[in-house]
């Protein structure tokens, strides 16, 4: 609790001793796949094959590792879904949607309607939440 | 086992062919098949190395298996802590900013948030528990008096609606304090230890704790922002029923109006918003019932229910009792009174998830409020006659909405 409020959380931060180790592994696994082709050219199949398959390995281990870092940041993340104002006119009716503000309340007097003349009314504040490929539930 | 297929064509591969009509043994091919596959140079050293790799692998998972399992448990808690805490410094950065930016403090708030995020309340001895509902109102009557006397001193710009306001925001953040502290703690303990039971029973209940903090954390800005939440769809109904009425303040913190509906007359209680507030409807119901001698032919309480999974959310139900949460007094009141005057109470519930309850309000819990109007019109016209009042009270946090 002792850090300011402007600084970001460490736990959002990635560590740059694994993004290193990931920079190295990688300069490793491509290295060993550029010796796996030079064995090859040469005819030493079974020195190839091996470095090819500890090539491949380190590159799928790297991209692994990079991909889960940035999930963690993603997850990590406070997703806000948008807050929709409406505001309505009580006598003629007249409706405007708009996103929410500081200070808005339901049964807030707002701007004057463009039809009529009267004052508006805010009449909801919700948010909308658009479930993702949910499949209907059988039960 | 063989399997044995005719094939009506012929068929020829570069590692076996068969003709027409002719009996094929399908596990061969296949066995023949996956040793072709297989058979590339280095191939032999592969599968040795990989041979070895299973056997140490059941080695080490019939000895250290446990401790395995254990490791892996350590690492999934050390995942969600991380989570907890970013949460956590969030919530302190929501809090700090929005009382900057509401309160205008001549001085950097950050080391008295940080004190008040560390206030806790010490609830009444139960060895007796004779009277202690007494005794537990008079203590949270001292928190909630010694939460609005700092929040006056940690924003003095703010007016009642926004003290209120950063009150719960500030409360959002002490709950996301206090949960990340107390995981810390089983982690820590549990590392220190060496213990698999205190470890598993946090890896247990740690998706429902992550539930209710995620739940805090989005809690955390529909408050800073005055924004109204699932929780407050009780007030809603309220406020929704009384609106264009005029509404007089009753005891403690909550605002009363008399609306005619289906020729009976009802008194629309709610907490007074718009600012984050809950009041106390049981000193509400009690102060109308006295002011009416006990003639009330029926009191319907409205409040956000949890649902159970699988339950639609805005669903609406109806049945009997105080619908009311929190520490219980308020419960206790209203049905110290209704007893004592004989009055028939009913609830009805709509029904939401803890995420949707501390959430900005769901567009089905907005919709679902016009629903209860209809279901409570029906149970005035089943359960009163004409001329009877009844007391209708909405019950929730009213953060965002007015009356």
């Amino acid at each position: 609790m002792s850090q300011t409020s402007s600084e970001p959380s460490p736990a959002a931060k990635v560590s740059s001793f694994v993004l290193l180790a990931i920079f190295v592994m990688l300069v490793v696994a491509i290295m060993a796949l550029v010796l796996s082709y030079g064995a090859y050219a040469s005819g030493n199949y079974d020195v190839a094959a091996a470095l090819l398959i500890i090539g491949f390995i380190g590159v799928a281990a790297c991209s692994y590792v990079l991909f889960q870092t940035r999930q963690r940041l993603i997850r990590l993340r406070i997703e806000m879904p948008p807050i929709t104002t409406t505001i309505e006119c009580r006598k003629c009716g007249f409706k405007t949607v708009r996103g929410f503000q500081r200070g808005d309340y339901i049964f807030k007097e707002v701007d004057v309607c463009q039809k009529c003349n009267e004052k508006m009314l805010i009449t909801a504040i919700y948010r909308e939440v658009r479930e993702k490929g949910r499949k209907p539930f059988p039960f | 086992m063989c399997i044995y297929l005719e094939y009506p064509k012929t068929y020829n591969l570069d590692f076996a062919s068969f003709s027409k009509g002719e009996s094929v043994n399908i596990v061969l091919i296949l066995s023949t098949f996956l040793s072709r596959l297989f058979d590339f140079p280095g191939w032999d050293i592969f599968s040795q190395i990989l041979m070895y790799a299973i056997y140490i692998f059941i080695f080490i998972s019939l000895f250290y298996g446990q401790r395995l399992q254990f490791r892996l448990w350590l690492k999934e808690i050390e995942g969600s802590l991380y989570k907890l805490k970013y949460i956590r410094d969030e919530g302190r950065r929501i809090a700090i900013e929005a009382i900057k930016e509401v309160g205008k403090p001549q001085t950097d708030p950050t080391p008295r948030v940080d004190r008040f995020l560390e206030y806790f309340t010490i609830t009444p001895q139960s060895l007796d528990p004779a009277g202690i509902v007494w005794k537990l109102e008079h203590i949270l009557d001292v928190r909630d008096v010694r939460f609005k006397d700092e929040v006056r001193l940690l924003a003095p710009s703010a007016d009642e609606t926004q003290v209120n306001n950063l009150e719960n925001t500030l409360e959002a953040a002490m709950a996301l304090n206090y949960i990340y502290k107390v995981i810390r703690h089983y982690f820590l303990l549990g590392k220190k230890t060496l213990s698999l039971y205190i470890i598993m029973q946090i890896q247990m209940i740690l998706p429902l704790v992550m539930r209710e903090a995620e739940a805090y954390a989005s809690a955390l800005k529909a408050f800073a922002y005055g924004q109204p939440i699932g929780d407050g769809v009780g007030a809603l109904v309220a406020a929704k029923l009384m609106h264009g009425y005029p509404a007089r303040k009753v005891p403690k913190d909550c605002v009363v109006a008399t609306v005619p509906i289906e020729g009976r007359t009802a008194y629309v209680i709610k907490a007074e918003g718009p600012g984050g507030n809950v009041g106390k409807p049981g000193d509400a119901i009690k102060t109308i019932i006295e002011e009416n001698e006990g003639k009330i032919a029926t009191i319907i309480m409205i409040d956000a229910a949890l649902k159970l999974e699988g339950e639609e959310v805005g669903e609406v139900a109806e049945g009997v009792g105080a619908a009311i949460g929190g520490p219980g007094v308020d419960q206790f009141k209203i049905e110290e009174t209704i007893l004592k005057y004989r009055i028939p109470i009913n609830a009805v519930i709509i029904k939401e998830d803890i995420g949707d309850a501390v959430s900005p309000m769901r567009k089905e819990v907005f919709e679902a409020a016009d629903k209860a109007i209809e279901r409570i019109k029906q149970l005035i016209l089943e359960k009163t006659k004409e001329g009877d009042k009844v007391i209708i009270c909405g019950v929730g946090n009213t953060i965002g909405i007015g009356q």
